[in-house]
């Protein structure tokens, strides 16, 4: 690791407003949908209402009738395709088996809102009205929805697999997990279901394609715009070098925008075919269908530890529902997980078993922390139960398997070596905020009056900052590319500066917090540091924005390059001053010689050198201030911290409030804390969205129940609490910046925290543990059953038979659908 | 697209005279028609509220209004609420001093609630944490979290009542 000499910061640190936000909250921000072009057609996509089924035909005779209509395409139409979408994980030595996918069904579909046809038109008007008009004859096959019933193999939903069962991965570390647990004083299991969720972006997905003169340019909302480009040249057949991918202003993404969509192959596919640019914009019930969802695994956890709390084995089987095809990530979800299975503690033997299962859903993939926030999940879940099983302190059984603060860098039974950290320093200041005993005498006070209230704990870690190249491309943990980040600074005649970057945010702040530090390392200021992102042809090959990698890959190219540029510039000032070029440095925004702030060339001054007067170089050098480079990290990123809910449960309805948050993570230093507090809001409530509110629900015939936002409840303003936050700073060794990530922290952090205060609140009631999601009908429902009516909770919801109108809520258990023997 | 119908409205302070199709949904009308592309869809249901504008004064979520149906309106929408000579609108100043946004793409239609919220208001003293969060339920943000959101609008009520005490 090469230590670089960072210049003394000065809008690094600053909570600066970001640059970003004029156009914003102008309204003069472009988005996908607010892009047309001359002759632009509207493409709208005939979708099944089947979960499986053979198409025996397709009529488009009438839709084309319509006037306004121009075309109508089959997936045998677009058989000219020269590959499949992309999935990008192949593990060495495990067999994926993985069906193929194409952006139009191809005789058969295999859930509800997969594309049959693609209609084409003059207005979006005229393309929704056609959809009704294409019909379709399909021959209905058996569905399986539930994930424990496919990997039974009774209903199959690829055929040409012969199996639902997609994949088995497993890693152990430390010795065999059966003998340890079986030498441990007690063992806790727990079966867990981590349910189904949308990613939720508030700007569905939409694409405007246009193939002109042999060039395809293609504007998507999408946080991969260099990952769309390859994937485009290899399924549409043509050189990368002839496809422009543009990533407009993109309205949030959460992983739902990690995706080669159908949608995006579909336009540029009709596009060339009809020599005219076509878009299509995503309606909100099709983002519910057809944008990937995130978790969905059943669970089977099991922790040995001996009887004073010392935890000595953990082993997790996760059973992890695929949906009906895979998209770039979808097996590899739980893995990613399964890298931080050890949390925060010293636990010596780990096993993580994943099967993945093929159901007749739509396909899951990385959303807001993918896998690390279910891994979480279970470890924070579990951990409180062995607590309970042990007559121990929640609080103190966590310390007291901490990794300590002077065991950094430490490396896991799984090989991981965390960078840095200090669990008991964020645990304590989470606990100085809260103060316990005051907690446990009013929550005593209001159980008088029958307000019960409790408080949960999460002290997580995470894995980010993806990636290190090595570790995680193809030879090594079997990813199709290496996670490198590129940057490339530009520093203009005037001295204005232009920071292109691979990352691609939506909703971040890079254009702030690159253009902090990048004006710090050349003696400038942010407001002439324009930072470009999202468009192929600008910069180099990036990788994107997911992960929480964004400033620690993205932002730290950008540093590197900005510090290689800050030495040219070095050299020149001292050629002209007649100094030693160590002599040099930035400081108040100009290059000065040293114990001399008055001496000096500001930025400007340097840049007419570089570019105008070759004079003012030294022999040699070469003209200009213009610098690339491709940043690849020598090890991952892993934030932590404490988070604490305080929540309030209705006895007679299951209503669970939110009322109190604290929140304290360790990011490493801040870049901008204005920032990173919005990223820790943001993170919190989408799990605690998870946690209380949001669920996608299948009926047992595959039928989504969870269609709009009608019936998938995405928490309000009104819904949640606001938040404590705090931060401890222990500097990674890993980069320059000594920084981690936060974009997911929160998400990962909070949905154990809010399920351990919900039973903190209920234990008295004779209550251990509730599946998420804790709406006040799950809750009840454990309620009544503590006071022995009703059979509680149901484990699952998917696939369950929904009860009849005017049939009551309660329903049955899980349903195995009809012809399931088939 | 249909039949069509005459439309007469005042967007932003200017007057238009449109044949517009009856079926035609008011936020399509403003986005495609006048290209005032700030208003966004969000969810087509009224309830993620990306979509809200001012009509006469109130706020209505454009996706679940037809244009026809705002005959002789006068409508307001985020490009409408910066003065003419570029001075942000105190809920626009205060969602960017506050970064009460992320993404960008629910904060037009945030913006235009909260000030149906804030001019509905007869109380005269600081507005309340509670009275802004059930003041905006009806709009969704992702990214945020809320509680900037919160603090902008509070921000911009108090930026308005110090102005006019």
């Amino acid at each position: 690791m090469t230590t670089i000499d960072v210049p003394p910061t000065k809008h690094v640190g600053q909570s600066l407003r970001r640059k970003e936000d004029p156009r914003l909250i102008t309204g003069r921000a472009t988005y996908v949908d607010d892009l047309a072009l001359p002759g632009m057609l509207h493409a709208s996509v005939v979708r099944s209402p089947e979960a499986h089924a053979k198409i025996l035909s397709i009529d488009a005779s009438r839709a084309l009738a319509r006037p306004g209509v121009k075309a109508v395409f089959t997936g045998e139409d677009m058989s000219d395709l020269a590959a499949p979408l992309p999935m990008a994980w192949a593990p060495p030595g495990v067999e994926v088996k993985t069906p193929e996918r194409w952006p139009v069904a191809r005789g058969r579909v295999v859930h509800v809102g997969d594309a049959v046809a693609l209609v084409i038109a003059d207005d979006k008007y005229t393309a929704a009205d056609a959809v009704n008009e294409v019909d379709v004859e399909y021959e209905p096959l058996p569905v399986v929805v539930d994930v424990e019933a496919a990997l039974k193999d009774e209903v199959i939903v690829h055929e040409s697999l012969g199996t639902n069962k997609a994949h088995h991965w497993t890693m152990g570390g430390g010795g065999d997990i059966e003998e340890a647990l079986a030498n441990s004083e007690v063992v806790v299991e727990r079966r867990i279901v981590n349910h189904r969720t949308a990613g939720g972006a508030m700007e569905t997905r939409g694409v405007i394609a246009e193939f002109r003169g042999g060039q395809l340019t293609v504007w998507s909302s999408t946080q991969v715009p260099h990952l769309l480009r390859l994937f485009y040249a290899v399924q549409m057949g043509i050189s990368e070098d002839k496809v422009r991918v543009i990533a407009p202003e993109v309205g949030g993404g959460f992983g739902s925008k990690l995706q080669i969509t159908a949608e995006e192959t579909m336009c540029a596919w009709a596009s060339r075919k009809l020599g005219r640019p076509v878009k299509w914009i995503e309606t909100r019930s099709e983002n519910m269908a057809v944008s990937h969802h995130g978790r969905d695994q059943v669970d089977y956890v099991r922790m040995g530890a001996t009887r004073d709390g010392k935890i000595t084995a953990f082993h997790a089987n996760i059973i992890q529902d695929l949906g009906a095809y895979f998209g770039l990530l979808t097996p590899m979800i739980p893995e990613l997980g399964a890298f931080v299975m050890t949390g925060c503690y010293a636990i010596p033997v780990v096993q993580t078993d994943i099967t993945g299962v093929i159901t007749n859903k739509f396909f899951t993939d990385a959303i807001r922390g993918a896998g690390r926030p279910e891994m979480t999940h279970m470890l924070e879940v579990t951990i409180e139960q062995l607590a309970q099983e042990l007559g121990m302190d929640p609080i103190e059984i966590r310390r007291k398997n901490f990794i300590k603060a002077d065991q950094f860098p430490y490396e896991t039974p799984y090989g991981i070596t965390y960078d840095s950290g200090n669990y008991e320093a964020a645990l304590d200041r989470a606990l100085e905020i809260v103060d316990m005993d005051s907690f446990r005498a009013e929550q005593a006070a209001l159980r008088e009056k029958g307000i019960l209230r409790g408080v949960g704990f999460s002290t997580y870690t995470e894995i980010c900052g993806l990636a290190p190249s090595r570790a995680v491309g193809p030879s090594g943990f079997g990813l199709g590319i290496g996670l490198y980040e590129s940057a490339l600074v530009r520093v203009h005649p005037t001295g204005s500066v232009t920071v292109f970057t691979g990352a691609s945010p939506h909703g971040q702040g890079h254009e702030t917090g690159f253009a902090q530090i990048v004006a710090d390392r050349l003696g400038t200021d942010p407001s002439v540091v324009e930072v470009i992102h999202g468009d192929t042809a600008t910069g180099p090959m990036g990788l994107g924005t997911y992960g929480s990698r964004s400033l620690a890959i993205g932002g730290v190219a950008a540093a590197h390059a900005a510090e290689k540029i800050a030495e040219k510039c070095r050299a020149i000032v001292a050629h002209n001053l007649e100094a030693n070029v160590a002599d040099v440095e930035v400081v108040n925004g100009k290059f000065s010689l040293r114990g001399d702030p008055e001496s000096g060339m500001t930025l400007a001054e340097v840049a007419g050198c570089a570019y105008i007067d070759a004079t003012k170089m030294p022999d040699g050098m070469e003209m200009g201030l213009d610098q690339t480079l491709i940043y690849d990290p020598s090890n991952f990123v892993f934030p932590f911290g404490t988070h604490v809910c305080v929540v309030d449960v209705d006895r007679e309805t299951g209503k669970v409030d939110v009322v109190r948050w604290v929140a304290v993570d360790d990011c490493g230093p801040a870049v901008n804390p204005m920032l990173i507090d919005g990223q820790v809001h943001g993170g919190v409530v989408h799990g605690i969205g998870q946690a209380i509110f949001e669920q996608v629900v299948y009926d047992e015939r595959g039928q989504l129940v969870t269609g709009t936002f009608v019936d998938y409840a995405l928490p309000t303003a009104a819904d949640v609490p606001s938040f404590e936050t705090d931060r401890t700073e222990t500097k990674s060794p890993s980069n320059s910046l000594g920084v981690k990530g936060i974009g997911e922290a929160g998400t990962i952090a909070a949905t154990p925290a809010i399920v351990n205060a919900v039973i903190d609140a209920l234990r008295h009631e004779g209550i251990s543990y509730i599946d998420m999601p804790l709406t006040p009908l799950r809750v009840w429902q454990a309620l009544e059953e503590a006071r022995g009516r009703g059979d509680g909770p149901r484990d699952t919801e998917q696939g369950r038979a929904l009860p009849e109108q005017g049939e009551g809520s309660a329903g049955s258990g899980p349903t195995i659908p009809e012809g399931g023997a088939a | 697209m249909g039949a069509t119908v005459p439309l007469q409205v005042t967007v932003n302070g200017e007057a238009h005279a449109s044949e517009v199709p009856a079926r035609m949904l008011l936020v399509h009308y403003l986005r495609d028609e006048l290209g005032l592309t700030g208003t966004h869809v969000g969810c087509d249901t009224s309830n993620c509220g990306a979509c809200t504008c001012l009509v006469n004064g109130e706020s209505a979520k454009t996706c679940t209004v037809l244009a026809v149906q705002c005959d002789g309106a006068e409508i307001t929408t985020i490009e409408g609420m910066a003065g003419a000579d570029g001075t942000l609108h105190p809920l626009q100043e205060g969602f960017w001093a506050e970064h009460g946004l992320q993404c960008g793409y629910c904060t037009p239609g945030m913006i235009m609630a909260a000030a149906d919220l804030l001019a509905r208001r007869t109380g005269d003293g600081p507005i309340t944490e509670d009275e802004v969060r059930h003041g905006l339920e009806g709009n969704l943000c992702r990214c945020t979290g809320y509680e900037n959101i919160v603090k902008a609008v509070q921000a911009a009520a108090e930026a308005t009542r110090s102005v006019a005490a």
